[in-house]
């Protein structure tokens, strides 16, 4: 069994098939995975960008959709959500991110179940067809949102779209799913047991916690989900009634009785609030590290960093009930929930509070993935301080369904989420493609982004505030909303903007892939393993060695060391440690 | 196909001395297992929930199970509960590498696992008989949930049953266990009426044949203890749950 006990066991693959297409090698994996979220987050964008284009010229004849009739208007918002949430924010930055520098960054030579790992891209990426086959069947995609609340999700006659586009949307998100815990459970067995000598769980990078933490997260909840979906799929196709009640469709008395709405929205937020941090803890990872690594300074707080991230995933399963104050839970439930969720408030802020120690007296290097991760700081904390607000169950009746929840999920988990991906992608394109990105483009990029960013996301906060409902394609025939409407113009300004400046993005990104000056082992001073070997890495990660570990992960500034870094495979401070 | 041939385990880089010490001491596979089922019991628990969810929101919820039907799944909890004990006796003849007795322990294994998948079908059959289906009953037409729940929860066990046969089955008897399989296969399907669900759900077999076919080609080993035990795991799962679902569905829908 044991084939080989020094060298990394399988050869280095031949043949185009083998080598880029069902790559057994993380690093060709996760470059997959990151291509195809990029994919997926051009998509995404483009639903977006007409959404706002319909928002304030409700009228306009629209490319490729003609006039945007008020259910092309929520098959775009539905496919929008769920392509960015589950094709984009868990996609690249566990799948894509994760997969290339787990092994890596605890010196392994792969993931531990490096076929399991083919497959769930595979996987992926054929729930990512399904999901975009949606938009081609007869009556188009489906319209009941990214939470798929029932009725409307579970009845075929409930509209145009929830016939077979529908049945693929949930059949999409099924096969996701069980890509996801694939996946889970592939970095789980990685992170446990192929850390190189002297890689302890409490010398990993806080970039492998993030990663192992949300596959922690992602194990727990993908299962319910799937059950979840099984459950809809049999609604819709077998009769059953576990989520529909006696419904009466047109006129006419649907077959189904006895069913509660209710459980679908247990069961799926007991998965979806769960899913928010699989978006964001990955963010988290990367701009902890990149926040020590350019301030030249060890992170601030290591242990409690890790113990703040493991506070939230396991608070993370116990406030799903906030997306449902509005449903009529007892008070009693309503409060418990609402405690709860304050209380993540509190490794949130010790998460923040230590990223900014990171950076107080550090000697700073303004580069483009540093900008970044200041940028996600920035966006968390905004995003994040609307969050004890809608945890109030008195407040949240008004603000629920308005622009205040979009405004906030999207600075928070949306963009937030995104910055952590830019971050990463400026960081460590030059390890991967072997290229640096240009600085210059970066920047520019950056400061485009953050401001266009918050143009568009914060006016949705007095939005909501003043009553504007969410989810509605047209806002001109209400008197009092029609007042709204200059935000709404100043919004889908920005977002032409903001979406004009990716461009900026994907050709520096692909410019640099080819063309860029080329990266040398080591170009930030990092500390980490990914840094200790060759650009881009050799198949088996490190050249037929195994990295012996000596230090932490962020020794920046040590006193009496020769450089202002020590990586963590230096000797040379393992003794006074 | 080399490649995938060769593995990754903790086990032969840990025998090196180069790696931190892994968590179950020996090999990844284990940890794999246990990782697959804590979100499978997440997965089954989700039936559980919508199985109480349902029962509690529905004061008429019927209980039509007489004496026959316990009896029956009496027996079935028997048939898995002495497969669990098989199967222990299972892992510890392959932990003395005593090859003969770890096969025909888990031989027995699967005889009383698919003794458990035969009763179940039968009484499945006898209830879609009396009228039962996944959106009605006859005892309770308000309470359609009562068929609904039943079918998923025990349909998503037995197909877990199923499954751990299948797996037994590769590990005990490898690529002769391919024909055997697809023999159970054919025979089910052409002796099963028609009109029958099984004569449809026998095709899961056929799915089970493929995917073990290029298992067993893609990597063919001699399974060891380490295999066997991990196997073990999973079938101990399996009967676990039905401890579950067998007091919730059956004892406490007992006609009285
Ligand atoms: C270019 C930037 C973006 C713009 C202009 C934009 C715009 C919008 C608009 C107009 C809506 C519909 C609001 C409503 O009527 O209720 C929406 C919903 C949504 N967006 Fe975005 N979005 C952007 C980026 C993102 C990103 C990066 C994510 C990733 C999480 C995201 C996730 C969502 C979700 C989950 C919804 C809610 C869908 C639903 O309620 O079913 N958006 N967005
Ligand atoms: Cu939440």
């Amino acid at each position: 069994m044991a084939t080989s006990a020094t060298t990394h066991a399988h050869a280095a693959p031949q043949g185009f098939i083998r080598k880029y297409i069902f790559s057994l090698d993380h690093k060709v994996i996760g470059i997959q995975y990151f291509f195809l979220a990029l994919t997926a987050v051009w998509v995404g964008m483009f639903l977006s960008l007409l959404m706002r284009l319909h928002l304030y010229w409700p009228n306009a004849v629209l490319p490729l959709v003609g006039e945007i009739k008020p259910e092309t208007y929520l098959s775009l918002l539905t496919m929008h959500g769920t392509i960015m949430i589950f094709f984009v924010l868990t996609t690249a930055p566990q799948g894509g991110f994760g997969n290339y520098f787990l092994p890596i960054q605890i010196g392994a030579p792969d993931m531990a179940f490096p076929v399991l790992n083919m497959l769930s891209f595979w996987t992926t990426f054929v729930a990512f067809v399904v999901m975009l086959s949606a938009f081609f069947v007869t009556g188009g995609a489906p319209l009941h949102g990214w939470t798929g609340y029932p009725p409307l999700s579970a009845v075929q006659q409930a509209g145009p779209g929830e016939g077979l586009g529908a049945d693929l949307w949930i059949g999409s998100i099924a096969i996701f799913c069980i890509a996801s815990l694939m996946g889970a459970l592939n970095f789980l067995t990685t992170t446990l047991d192929m850390r190189a000598k002297g890689m302890t769980l409490m010398r990993m990078p806080l970039t492998c916690w993030s990663w192992f933490i949300t596959a922690i997260l992602g194990l727990l909840a993908f299962g319910v989900l799937l059950s979840a979906g099984i459950l809809l799929l049999m609604d819709r196709n077998l009769g059953t009634s576990f989520y529909v009640p006696l419904v009466v469709v047109n006129g006419q008395i649907m077959g189904h009785k006895g069913g509660s709405p209710l459980l679908w929205q247990h069961l799926f937020w007991f998965f979806g609030h769960p899913e928010v941090y699989i978006a964001i803890l990955p963010g988290m990872g990367v701009t902890s590290q990149i926040l020590s690594t350019f301030s030249r300074k060890p992170i601030f707080g290591y242990k409690a960093m890790v113990y703040a991230m493991l506070a939230i995933g396991f608070l993370g399963f116990m406030v799903w009930g906030h997306h449902m104050f509005m449903s009529g839970m007892s008070p009693y439930s309503a409060f418990a929930f609402s405690i709860l969720t304050m209380c993540i408030g509190v490794p949130s802020a010790i998460k923040t509070f230590n990223w900014l120690g990171t950076m107080l007296h550090g000697r700073i290097r303004f580069k483009t993935p540093m900008l970044y991760a200041i940028g996600f700081v920035s966006l968390f904390v905004s995003g994040g301080l609307s969050g004890p607000f809608l945890a109030q169950p008195v407040l949240d009746i008004q603000l629920h369904d308005t622009y205040f929840v979009v405004g906030h999920f999207h600075l928070i988990m949306g963009v937030a989420a995104i910055f952590g991906m830019f971050a990463a992608t400026y960081y460590w394109v030059p390890k991967m493609f072997g290229r640096m990105m240009n600085e210059f483009w970066g920047r520019v990029h950056f400061f485009i982004t953050l401001i266009g960013t918050y143009a568009i996301f914060m006016p949705m906060h007095y939005l909501g505030i003043a009553g504007g409902t969410r989810r509605y394609s047209q806002y001109t025939e209400v008197a009092y909303m029609q007042k709204l409407m200059p935000i709404h113009g100043f919004m889908t300004y920005a977002a032409i903007i903001t979406i004009a400046a990716q461009f900026i993005f994907v050709i520096n990104l692909f410019w640099s892939i080819f063309k860029g000056p080329k990266a040398s082992d080591n170009p930030w001073e990092a500390t980490t393993l990914e840094w200790t070997t060759a650009t881009p890495p050799p198949h088996d990660n490190f050249g037929g060695v195994t990295p012996v570990v000596h230090n932490g992960p962020y020794e920046y500034g040590v006193p009496g060391a020769a450089r202002d870094y020590v990586m963590q495979t230096d000797p040379a401070i393992g003794a006074a440690h | 196909m080399a490649d995938v041939v060769l593995d990754h385990t903790a086990a032969s880089h840990g025998a090196a001395g180069q790696y931190e010490a892994p968590l179950f001491g020996a090999y990844s596979k284990k940890v794999g297992m246990w990782l697959f089922l804590a979100s499978d019991s997440l997965t089954f628990g989700a039936l559980l929930v919508a199985f109480s969810y349902n029962r509690l929101s529905n004061p008429a919820w019927p209980t039509p199970f007489r004496v026959e039907s316990i009896t029956n799944a009496s027996i079935m909890t028997a048939c898995l509960l002495s497969s669990s004990l098989t199967m222990v006796l299972a892992v510890f003849a392959a932990q003395r590498h005593d090859r003969a007795w770890t096969r025909n322990w888990l031989l027995a294994t699967m005889v009383f696992g698919t003794a458990f998948i035969v009763l179940h079908g039968m009484e499945w059959s006898h209830l879609i008989h009396e009228g039962m289906t996944p959106f009605g009953n006859p005892w309770a037409p308000t309470v359609p949930q009562f068929g609904g729940t039943f079918f998923t929860l025990t349909g998503m066990h037995m197909l877990h049953v199923t499954i751990g046969v299948i797996y037994l089955g590769v590990i005990a008897l490898r690529k002769w266990f391919l024909p055997i399989l697809g023999a159970i296969w054919l025979v089910g399907f052409f002796v099963i009426p028609s009109d029958n669900v099984f004569h449809y759900g026998i095709h899961v077999l056929l799915v089970g044949l493929i995917v073990a076919t290029v298992i067993l080609f893609l990597k063919p080993k001699d399974y060891d203890a380490h295999d066997v035990e991990v196997s073990g795991l999973y079938w101990h799962f399996v009967d676990l749950v039905w401890m579950f679902i067998f007091p919730l569905v059956y004892l406490m829908s007992t006609k009285i």
